[in-house]
Order: C-alpha cells, then structure tokens, then sequence
C-alpha cells in the first residue's frame, strides 16, 4: 500500500534518512522501532508531505505522493506532540476536524466517548495536560475511518486505564485489515499491537521482518528482550566491522 | 478554500487586534477632522500617516500571526488539503482583514464629513501598501523557523523602504545633480513602494508645484492615463512578486 523507494533526507550536512526502502502492506501492522533521533518521525513525516525528501519515491497505493494531497484522506495521523490552536477549545476543534473532512459521512467517536472527551468540550488547548492531549490527539486519528493510521508514540504520557482503551482500539482495527504504523519506545506494548518490526538507526533500517521471525532468530520469547539481542548483535557486527 | 479561511478568520478576529487598528485609524481620522477643516490638508496629514502606520501594523501584524497560527498549519498540513491553498488562505484573511480595517478607519470618518476625489485614491493606495507589506511579511515568516528572526526581516523590510531608501535616491539625485536625471528617479521611485504611493497622492494634491521641475515631469508622467496604468500595475507586482516567492518556498519547507 505504501512503497518507499530509495529515500533519502538531509537537514543541512546532517543526514536523517538514508536510503531507506520498505514496502508496506495492508492488512499489517508495524512496529517503527530505534533509538532517538533515529529518523523515525522524519520517516513518517515523509510518507504524510510534511517533510520533503531530499531524493527518492515514495508511493501511496501505486501514485507517486510528491506534490500530492488527495491521498491523506486515507491516513489517520496522531503526532508524537500534538500542536493545535491553542484558543481554541476541544469541541471546536473536532468540528472543525469533521468540517475539513467533509466527504466522511459516518465518523468513528468510539474514542471520544471512550476517553470521555465531551465531557470537556469546552475547555480550551492550552489548558489541557499532554495526557489529555494525546486523547484528543488519538481520537482525531481514529475519526474518519481511514484504512491506513499512522501513530507517532501513541501510549507516550497517558494512564493505564487510557493505554487499554487505546490498544484495544488499535487492535479492533488491525483485524479489520487496516494498515498500522506504530512507533514506540515502549516495546511491550509494541509486541501486543503488531505483527512486523522495522528495526531503523542512524537513519538506515537495520532490520525488517516480522516480529515472529525476530524471536526466532534470537531465541527470546518477549520482543524487548529480542529487540536488545539484535541491537547488541549488530552493535558487536559493526566493532568488528570497524576494528577490520 | 473558504473554509480555511473561515477558520483563519476566526483565529484573527479573536486576537482583538484588528479591533484596536481600527479604532486607531478612525480616531487618528476624526482627530484630523477636528483640527483642519481643508480636505486637501487633512489628506496629506492622512497620508503622511498612512505612509508610516500602514506598512509597519501590516508587516508586524502578519508575521506575529504567521507564527501563532503555525500550529493550525501543521495541523491542516496532515489533512487531505493541498499546501498552496492552506498558504493562500492564510494570505487573503490577513491581507483582507487588514485591509478591512483601513477601508472602514479611514473611510467612514469620509463618509460622513463627505468624500472628495483625493479620498478614493488615498484609500486605494492604502490597500495596495497593505497588500505589497502583507506579501514582504509573509516571505519573511517562510524564510525562517525563528519568529525573532522573520520579524527582524519584516522589520527590515519596512525600515529600508521607509527610509533607507529615500536617503539612497536622495544621495543619487545629489550627486548625479549636473545630469538629467528624471528618467532614473522615476525608475528607481518603482523599486520602491512607499514612494510610489507617495508620489501617486503628490500628484493627486495637485502640490506636485513644490517639487519644481521633477514635479512637472512626474506630474507630465502620471498624470497621464498611462502614467495611472504604469504605476498601479507596478504596485500590483510589488504585490504579486513577493507572495509568489513565498509561496515556491513554503511549498519546498519541512513542517
């Protein structure tokens, strides 16, 4: 469904990306997992034309996204921070979300009625906490139906009673065959919500199969005790590599 | 489109600053009319102020807003919405908020003491000059991340055309004064704005006398239909030109 090709960022002499190739399919749900400033959000924020690449293709269902528009109504988007007008209140805000999206006839408020958002409609953004944010955040992801949700740190800043909720969300909706991009730092919540890793550092992805074969290679039975096995494996590769 | 512009308008009606512009021009204009009672000299006070006020509240005004209203771009910019048209709608709330606040300042005070010929012209000119600083203030906000920074460019902006500028033709017509120099003043007068502004309402006020033989050629120039169309369709580029750039780049920035 998404095909990237090639890509390549650069901030100055910095290089983010690098060459980065991956096709994603729906039906799965990934898991976008590395240390930080790995490039993961970059990664992301290229695939939706927030950021644009340096070199390289990436495709959205077979068209090709550079200078496109039309393809983000199939794309739930919750950021890592999510920055909204902040005199605006909570209410207003997801009207104006519906507005903007006008062609949606039918959304999804599972999650506002959830998180008991309507609650406080009219408090105002820039009184809210991150938690409260990151609800209001994941509830404009999940309202239009889209069938591909890409979810920058989902669970980051929020209570245990919110992280089950929004799981369970997530969960519904890989099995109705939607395509899940997920990064976290949190890799047991990753092992619950998806089926395949990409394992990205230095702006290069290191690793890219499912989550099953991943335990299998490195005989461990919990994803981040395997995910630190494969780090320290290649970090042993690459001082070998340098000492040669 | 519209209903971008719905939103930005909201958002800039709710900061109450435009209220205060134009409670400020209307003021200034009664103010005017209490002291003078010749139309012809409340215009050229009018102007005087026009020139200064409007140029600085446009480019201060749109760079502030630009960066306050960043957030409601990044998050119109992961909405199915095409980029240029978040951008353009940001440009014609501000510009026509704007320029709805010196029509109504500056207009309704004319409106009731009755307009005279001149007035149409003063308004005219103001909306062009906000129109030309809008346009400069918004290629400013693109050009950086910083909000210091795009207002340090605006700023700029406005202080070179004002008056680093005037004392730059000043120095050339000194210099140069042994040679006929009409045709280059009147070349390097469209490179700027302001003076262009300035000279159209000169002319207009019919004391184009005090400028001596230079008067007598402009006024030969712009008085005529030609010299209306030139002048009018400069200030249009100075419009166009800078809003266009911004646009190539915003379209280029990662958000």
């Amino acid at each position: 469904m998404i095909l990237i090709n090639d890509l390549c960022k650069k901030f100055g002499k910095l290089t983010v990306l690098d060459q980065v190739n991956l096709n994603l399919s729906a039906g799965k749900s990934y898991a976008l997992v590395g240390p930080n400033g790995s490039g993961k959000t970059t990664l992301i924020k290229s695939v939706l034309g927030m950021v644009r690449p340096s070199s390289g293709l990436i495709q959205f269902n077979g068209k090709d996204i550079a200078n496109e528009w039309k393809y983000r109504e199939q794309i739930g988007y919750m950021p890592q921070i999510g920055r909204y007008p902040e005199n605006m209140r909570i209410g207003e805000l997801i009207d104006m979300m519906k507005n903007i999206r006008k062609g949606v006839k039918k959304v999804d408020e599972e999650l506002i009625d959830a998180f008991k958002l309507y609650k406080i409609y009219d408090k105002r953004m820039h009184t809210l906490s991150g938690g409260t944010r990151q609800k209001v955040s994941a509830s404009l992801a999940f309202l239009f139906h889209a069938p591909v949700l890409i979810l920058d740190e989902p669970t980051a800043g929020l209570d245990p009673v919110s992280v089950e909720i929004l799981k369970e969300k997530i969960l519904h909706e890989r099995r109705i065959g939607k395509l899940i991009i997920i990064t976290s730092h949190i890799l047991s919540d990753l092992d619950e919500l998806s089926t395949e890793m990409v394992y990205i550092f230095e702006g290069k992805v290191q690793y890219n199969n499912s989550i099953e074969a991943l335990k299998e290679e490195t005989h461990e039975a919990r994803l981040n005790k395997a995910v630190t096995t494969l780090i320290k494996q290649k970090e042993l590769l690459n001082s070998i590599t340098e000492q040669l | 489109m519209t209903r971008v512009i719905k939103y930005v308008f909201n958002d800039i009606l709710r900061t109450r600053f435009i209220l205060f512009y134009t409670g400020f021009l209307l003021l200034s204009t009664f103010a005017l009319f209490q002291l003078d009672s010749d139309f012809g000299k409340i215009v050229l006070s009018l102007l005087n102020i026009v020139l200064m006020v409007v140029p600085l509240v446009s480019v201060v005004f749109t760079t502030i807003h630009f960066f306050s209203s960043y957030e409601f771009i990044e998050l119109m910019l992961a909405q199915p919405i095409n980029r240029k048209v978040i951008f353009l709608s940001e440009y014609l709330a501000v510009a026509s908020s704007l320029c709805m606040a010196y029509l109504i300042g500056v207009g309704i005070p004319f409106i009731m003491f009755g307009a005279g010929q001149n007035v149409i012209s003063l308004l005219v000119t103001g909306v062009f000059l906000t129109l030309v600083f809008v346009s400069l203030a918004f290629l400013s906000s693109v050009l950086t991340r910083d909000k210091s920074k795009a207002i340090g460019i605006a700023l700029l902006f406005w202080f070179y055309f004002s008056l680093i500028y005037d004392g730059f033709v000043l120095w050339i017509i000194y210099s140069f004064s042994d040679y006929p120099l009409e045709k280059v003043t009147l070349t390097l007068i469209a490179f700027n704005p302001v003076d262009l502004a300035r000279i159209i309402m000169l002319l207009q006020l019919d004391i184009s006398a005090l400028m001596g033989y230079t008067g007598a050629f402009y006024k030969n120039f712009f008085g005529s239909n030609m010299g209306v169309l030139f002048s009018s369709s400069i200030l249009f580029l100075w419009a166009i030109i800078p809003i266009y750039i911004a646009l190539r780049i915003f379209n280029k920035k990662d958000l």
